[in-house]
């Protein structure tokens, strides 16, 4: 178990820089997921911590000391592949056990023939069995250990590769992307499976993902990353709640939140399609601004029920996706063009055919973001008397 | 209706059979006539192997011997020439060959693949480079290099120009270069020095490269003639070309015959060698890419 502390950690692959100054602390047994799409740096992160790549600049810190000096199997990491990469030509037993011969024979031990003469090996060869298949059994590939990779699925792969780092007993487990190759009913259970046994092993696990499902569900904490700087960093429900930035609201959740175009009035709040959000932003009046709602925010409004604020839009059904215990909801809006607006209501909803409707939702609910995409804290949220916020009306006008 | 329909249509078909069966034949006539092409020297050499004199140089041409006279050259060929030394001189020989040319081109074909280091694309362009240079270019420096070394007439002097093979490099790298780079990054990891795994994890997955190049350079070593001739004069260190030279001006002549004979035995172990490896060695050609 261990901490882990980057200092300001820079990589230029050429002129382009990959990663700008990451600083991140990682406590003791803490799950951390960096998460972000293809080509943000998260894998280049992971490789540096591991000590396969080096850093342009900057400095890793395991327990408070450097380890930037160290070579890859000093570091006490280890890590876990989307590839798996398994040694083709050997044994389950073989693979699981290579790190422990690595580190408890010497080289003239592992020699081919001359080997043969070492008296302690036969010794060490029968412990490191024994650790392997305690590991096996932990994973519950015991009856596949003769066998070679090349007969095992995808999932059995997995299990061998994880085997191969928890028989190291490292300080840190890295894992890029361990999941990606498995198929979608394997992942959820893998997911599981990886989040118990971080809780049994209670070893630090920094984790490198592009499925923010798979960063909501079994992080404690978990870093947004994009074009090499982090985002944001925080518990799974900050993220969830209180997105940083546009990038990191539209990454997180699913559906993808809807981002709505508005512009600030002349009282510094936000008018989306027309309809005024009765909140103050700070932001200087006519300059541009996105109002994200999630899906699960938003409602087709029960029919009957006009509240004060209402504004006249037309919002047309456009479709309705059956996820069984609930529905996605894609409506037009005019002023957005063909992108839709998604609401995610539960099964049970009466939400007719493609008819027009009026869309709900509360105006403490949206995040709003300046034009450069950052979180803008709204003050003022008018309040009603009840003490509910104001909620919004984007009314169905006429048919189309 | 019906029947007016299946007609034409049953004429279309055996016509389209018909000119189906009769591409096949034209491509395996060609392809017989090209292998019959090649394969005639060595039928004619096993023909002469055990035809008796006088019956080789009959004016009329004649394909299978009238008197069985095989006995009689073989046992001639390897009582008067030391030929089973020859073909050992040839197996130790493509033995070593192999054994330095692998020892010292799947390191360098490794590195070439998969290490980062500056000068790395110049290497390569000159290993590239190398190939376009024949051997007879360097055959004189080497030349006087081993005779000032005192080192003409050794097994060493055989061997040494053709320890660095250029051509192993080449094609190991283009295989390496395919190795997945998350199993060697895993090995590193794992605590592997990177002599560790060239041998112990990326060696193992190349065997078809491997097996492909032993071939190459088994045949071009076992059929040398052109270097041996140059560096050796003493008998009992031919290889077997150079073994045939010699036997054909001492002992025979023109015994023709008991040449073949000789000729058959020292290439039959080839020919047997390439039999057992086709598989690996067609494998390794698609393999590779070097077609």
């Amino acid at each position: 178990m261990a901490t882990v502390a980057l200092k300001g950690i820079t990589k230029n692959f050429g002129p382009a820089p990959v990663l700008n100054g990451i600083d991140l602390d990682i406590a003791e047994g803490e799950f951390l997921t960096l998460v972000g799409a293809s080509g943000c740096g998260k894998s280049t992160l992971i490789r540096i911590i591991a000590g396969l790549e080096p850093q342009s600049a900057g400095s890793v810190m395991v327990n408070g000391a450097p380890i930037d000096h160290l070579r890859p199997h000093e570091r006490r990491v280890a890590m876990v592949f989307q590839s798996y990469a398994l040694y083709p030509h050997m044994t389950v037993a073989g693979n699981i056990g290579l790190p422990l011969t690595m580190q408890h024979l010497s080289l003239w031990e592992r020699l081919p023939l001359i080997k043969l003469l070492s008296p302690r090996r036969r010794r060490v060869m029968a412990e490191i069995g024994a650790e392997v298949r305690a590991v096996a059994s932990q994973l519950q590939i015991e009856a596949l250990l003769g066998r070679r990779p090349a007969a095992l699925s995808g999932g059995q792969r997995q299990r061998v590769a994880l085997g191969r780092a928890m028989v190291r007993h490292p300080d840190v487990f890295l894992m890029d992307e361990p999941l990606s190759n498995l198929d979608a009913k394997l992942r959820v259970h893998m997911r599981t499976e990886l989040a118990e046994l971080h809780a049994r092993l209670k070893t630090t696990f920094i984790y490198v993902t592009h499925d923010q499902v798979e960063a909501m569900t079994m992080s404690d904490r978990v870093a947004m990353m994009d074009a090499g700087h982090i985002l944001q960093l925080g518990k799974p429900a900050e993220l969830y709640a209180r997105p940083a930035n546009v990038r990191v609201a539209q990454f997180i959740g699913s559906p993808a939140i809807n981002l709505l175009p508005a512009r600030i009035g002349e009282d510094g709040a936000p008018e989306v399609l027309g309809c005024r959000l009765p909140m103050a932003t700070g932001l200087p009046a006519g300059s541009s601004a996105t109002v994200g709602i999630r899906p699960e925010a938003i409602a087709p409004a029960d029919a009957g029920k006009p509240e004060a604020g209402q504004v006249s839009l037309p919002a047309v059904l456009r479709r309705a996706e059956n996820l069984g215990a609930e529905f996605i909801l894609h409506f037009d809006v005019a002023g957005l063009g063909d992108q839709p607006v998604l609401c995610r209501v539960p099964a049970d909803h009466e939400h007719g055919t493609h008819g027009r409707t009026d869309l709900v939702f509360d105006a403490a609910q949206a995040h709003v973001f300046d034009a450069e995409g950052n979180r803008v804290e709204p003050s003022g949220l008018a309040q009603r008397a009840s003490g509910k916020p104001v909620r919004l009306y984007l009314t169905g006008g006429t048919e189309r | 209706m019906r029947a007016a329909q299946a007609k034409p249509a049953g004429a279309g078909r055996i016509v389209r059979l018909a000119g189906r069966l009769l591409g096949g034949v034209l491509v395996h006539g060609f392809l017989l006539a090209g292998a019959a092409f090649m394969l005639l020297p060595f039928v004619w050499m096993l023909v002469t192997s055990i035809k008796p004199p006088d019956e080789i140089f009959t004016a009329t041409l004649s394909f299978w011997p009238k008197q069985f006279y095989g006995y009689e050259n073989y046992s001639f060929a390897l009582t008067s020439a030391p030929l089973l030394r020859f073909a050992l001189n040839g197996v130790l020989i493509c033995a070593c060959i192999l054994v330095v040319q692998l020892l010292v081109a799947i390191p360098c074909g490794y590195a070439l693949a998969k290490l980062r280091f500056p000068g790395r694309q110049t290497l390569f362009v000159l290993t590239l480079l190398a190939l376009a240079i024949p051997v007879q270019v360097p055959a004189l420096p080497l030349y006087i290099a081993l005779a000032d070394l005192g080192l003409l007439n050794t097994y060493f002097a055989i061997m040494v120009p053709f320890f660095l093979s250029v051509f192993a490099i080449f094609l190991l790298r283009q295989f390496f270069k395919g190795f997945p780079d998350d199993i060697i990054q895993a090995a590193r990891l794992d605590g592997m020095s990177e002599f560790e795994i060239v041998w112990r994890i990326v060696t193992p997955s190349a065997w078809p490269a491997i097996a492909a190049f032993a071939v190459f350079s088994i045949v071009a070593h076992w059929n040398d003639l052109y270097w041996p001739l140059i560096v050796i004069s003493d008998v009992k260190l031919a290889p077997p070309p150079l073994g045939m030279m010699f036997f054909a001006d001492a002992e025979t002549g023109s015994n023709y015959g008991a040449l073949t004979a000789a000729a058959t035995i020292l290439t039959a172990p080839l020919v047997v060698a390439f039999l057992f490896a086709r598989r690996r060695f067609i494998d390794g050609i698609t393999m590779t890419g070097v077609k």
